[in-house]
């Protein structure tokens, strides 16, 4: 397959992981922000062909992981709703809430729907103009700008049956709140490339200099991972810090202008709760107030109790400490015991992108569970 | 209800067990072990590219014969219809059915049909329960698996549930995406008569691949060693997959099933796979380890970068993915 083979190529990953190897003098720590790059390196054990010199540890780069719970519970609540049509991305579905997730609503008779773009939301609003149709937007800056082009739509069709959630989050203000804290061991980053493919990489530069940490804008394959690594290596092992890009069949420095402007016409910045990690000044995104009558928790208020600030997590959850990248999930006291993607406590657990359902699912040895029995 | 019977099911399905129209059917007396299974299909579309429930409703019946090494003779089938369904519908369902039927060389001996309210049901319901002879000396399933056995697919994998899957959610990916949704019963009887000597067949359904090598592991109390470089997967459902985040191990498959067997039959085995059209991309993929100390069945995949993962069971259904 084109464009991907290139990048599984053995003999390129073996080589490239050599000069890894022969590149490095002493002990580094990196962490990759991307929960697809994490799941990219546990699947194919990635990190098992590098030095022992090099730590790779695992980001925050889960949308559905930091989704505040307020908002799981509040979409649940909307989803219940007889005249309401939730749809959500397919990842969002097995999330715990406080009492309950999506797929069991559904279950119930809500009517959530898995959509694959935002703008599947679009023929739903038209075709049932009797229901409220109700997009909860979850992701990076990524699937920003499909968002952003669903409401455009919408507004252009004139439909008034569509309201959005908005869950984004943003990444830089998150690495710098991660650098930020006394207790982080990063001395270098793997930006996410598809969230620069959007952004480009020039809001990275300010962090690389005031952190003075590597930062390599870095693609998902085998080969994209370990020559990410690679350039950020040879960027510790010389004294340098500052923001290379490897992805570049797919980032430029100013990313994709068309897509930013439309995320700009749509939304504003502002401060939002991570599940897991706090509250992050301007670290998500918001509807601009000529689109506020898109606003779900607006059109709903009266639906839906107050939001509140807290993020309550089961206590036994460690994953903002794995979000930080401050704890690996196997060292978790819960991890596979009275935490399973079965039964999980944390939504690292069960998003595919999520880095303690990567180590359950491609490194934990465990009594195989069949189906049937469940 | 009679009008159904009489115009639509009896024409199509007729034989003189069927055609007797008694409360059951008399078979005449089998001679040797009988194996006897049951299903129901529920899918939507109900016609996607390569098949639809009609045929599935055959073939999946069908296929959990053939794996215990059986012949199949004969089936029942109920259905379950929401008011409303066309009757051209069902008429092609069930047109569907009988030629599957007749491929097969089976016959459907009884049946029966309720109609439940508007919203009560997604259409068509169909379940199926079949009966099928095996011979004296065949005796397969997980308690024969033993280390050292060799692990073989008969094809390529997932190309059902990712036709099915597009077809539904409108996902227009370009490719040749057809259903493998097979009839099994041909390729296994001539490995029965070619005298290949096989501990235990399973086809690839619900869960795929990776599910059903777990369940195999555990029933049988063993390790599974596979190796990713060597599993068949089409361009098409590899490039679909990539798309939406899905991993082709864990996508259901119709017409494909996992063969395990001792080492020193696997050359005829392939050999006789290779010649019928519904295996002819049958490849060795891996073989049966003893457990460890820990005494943990598993099932290790060997990447193509010379590390080792795990192959677990999912939980639920994969769901895709946002990015």
């Amino acid at each position: 397959m084109k464009y991907v083979d290139e990048f599984r190529n053995p003999q390129a990953v073996m080589h490239l992981a050599e000069r890894i190897r022969e590149k490095t003098r002493q002990p580094w720590t990196i962490m990759e922000i991307c929960g697809g790059q994490t799941h990219a390196i546990v699947r194919y054990g990635l990190d098992r062909l590098l030095p022992s010199d090099i730590t790779l540890i695992h980001g925050p780069g889960c949308p559905v992981c930091v989704t505040p719970i307020e908002l799981i519970d509040t979409a649940c609540r909307l989803a219940r709703l007889s005249h309401v049509t939730l749809c959500s991305f397919g990842d969002m579905l097995r999330v715990p809430g406080t009492n309950e997730d999506l797929l069991t609503v559904k279950a119930h008779g809500g009517d959530v729907r898995i959509i694959y773009s935002p703008l599947d939301a679009i023929p739903l609003a038209q075709a049932y103009p009797e229901r409220e149709i109700v997009l909860f937007a979850v992701g990076f800056e990524t699937t920003a700008p499909a968002q952003a082009m669903a409401l455009l739509q919408a507004r252009r069709l004139g439909l008034t049956n569509l309201s959005m959630i908005v869950a984004h989050v943003l990444v830089p203000p998150a690495m710098a709140a991660i650098l930020s804290s006394p207790y982080h061991q990063i001395q270098g980053f793997l930006a996410a490339g598809h969230v620069c493919t959007i952004m480009g990489y020039e809001e990275y530069e300010p962090l690389c200099r005031t952190y003075r940490v590597p930062i390599v804008v870095t693609g998902f394959e085998p080969l994209d991972i370990l020559e990410g690594v690679y350039l950020a290596v040879s960027q510790l092992e010389d004294g340098r810090w500052t923001v290379e890009n490897q992805y570049t069949r797919s980032v430029k420095r100013h990313g994709n202008p068309e897509a930013r402007n439309i995320i700009n016409e749509v939304f504003e910045p502002t401060d939002r709760t991570w599940r897991g990690l706090g509250i992050i000044e301007a670290s998500g995104l918001r509807l601009r107030e000529a689109f506020r009558s898109y606003d779900t928790l607006e059109k709903f208020r009266d639906d839906i109790a107050p939001l509140s600030t807290i993020s309550p997590l089961p206590v036994e959850c460690q994953s903002g400490q794995v979000l930080q990248g401050l704890l690996k999930p196997i060292d978790c006291p819960a991890f596979a015991s009275r935490c399973t993607p079965d039964r999980p406590l944390g939504a690292p657990m069960v998003s595919s992108e999520g880095a303690c359902a990567a180590y359950f699912r491609y490194r934990h040895q465990h009594q195989p569970i069949s189906p049937k029995s469940r | 209800m009679q009008r159904l019977i009489h115009e639509i099911f009896q024409p199509a399905f007729s034989n003189v067990f069927l055609n007797s129209m008694q409360d059951s059917a008399i078979l005449p007396a089998l001679n040797g072990r009988v194996a006897f299974t049951t299903d129901a299909y529920v899918v939507q579309p109900l016609f996607f590219p390569g098949g639809d429930i009609g045929s599935l409703a055959i073939f999946g019946t069908v296929n959990d014969l053939a794996m215990q090494g059986a012949k199949p003779l004969y089936l029942s089938a109920s259905f379950i219809l929401e008011e409303g369904l066309p009757m051209e519908t069902l008429k092609r369902i069930v047109t569907s059915m009988a030629s599957a039927a007749t491929s097969c060389g089976i016959q459907i001996v009884c049946g029966d049909t309720k109609v439940v309210d508007h919203g009560k049901g997604d259409q068509i319901f169909i379940a199926t329960t079949g009966i099928g002879l095996v011979p004296n000396h065949v005796d397969w399933g997980p308690h024969r698996i033993q280390p050292g056995d060799c692990l073989l697919v008969s094809g390529d994998l997932g190309a059902h549930g990712i036709a099915v899957l597009s077809m539904r959610e409108g996902l227009n990916f370009s490719g040749n995406l057809r259903s493998d949704a097979a009839p099994l019963h041909q390729v296994v009887s001539a490995l029965i008569e070619e005298g290949v000597t096989c501990h235990c067949l399973r086809d690839l359904t619900r869960g795929g691949l990776a599910t059903v090598l777990n369940e195999l592991a555990m029933t049988s109390q063993t390790g599974m060693q596979v190796e990713e470089t060597r599993i068949p997967i089409s361009e098409s459902v590899r490039g679909a997959c990539e798309m939406l985040g899905l991993d082709p191990l864990y996508v259901a498959n119709e017409g494909r099933f996992v063969l395990i067997l001792p080492q020193n039959q696997v050359q005829t085995a392939l050999n006789i796979l290779k010649q019928h059209q519904v295996s002819h991309q049958a490849a060795v993929i891996g073989q049966v380890l003893p457990l460890s100390e820990s005494r943990t069945p598993f099932i290790h995949l060997s990447t193509p970068f010379q590390t080792v993962r795990i192959l677990d069971v999912l939980s639920g259904e994969q769901l895709p993915r946002i990015c």
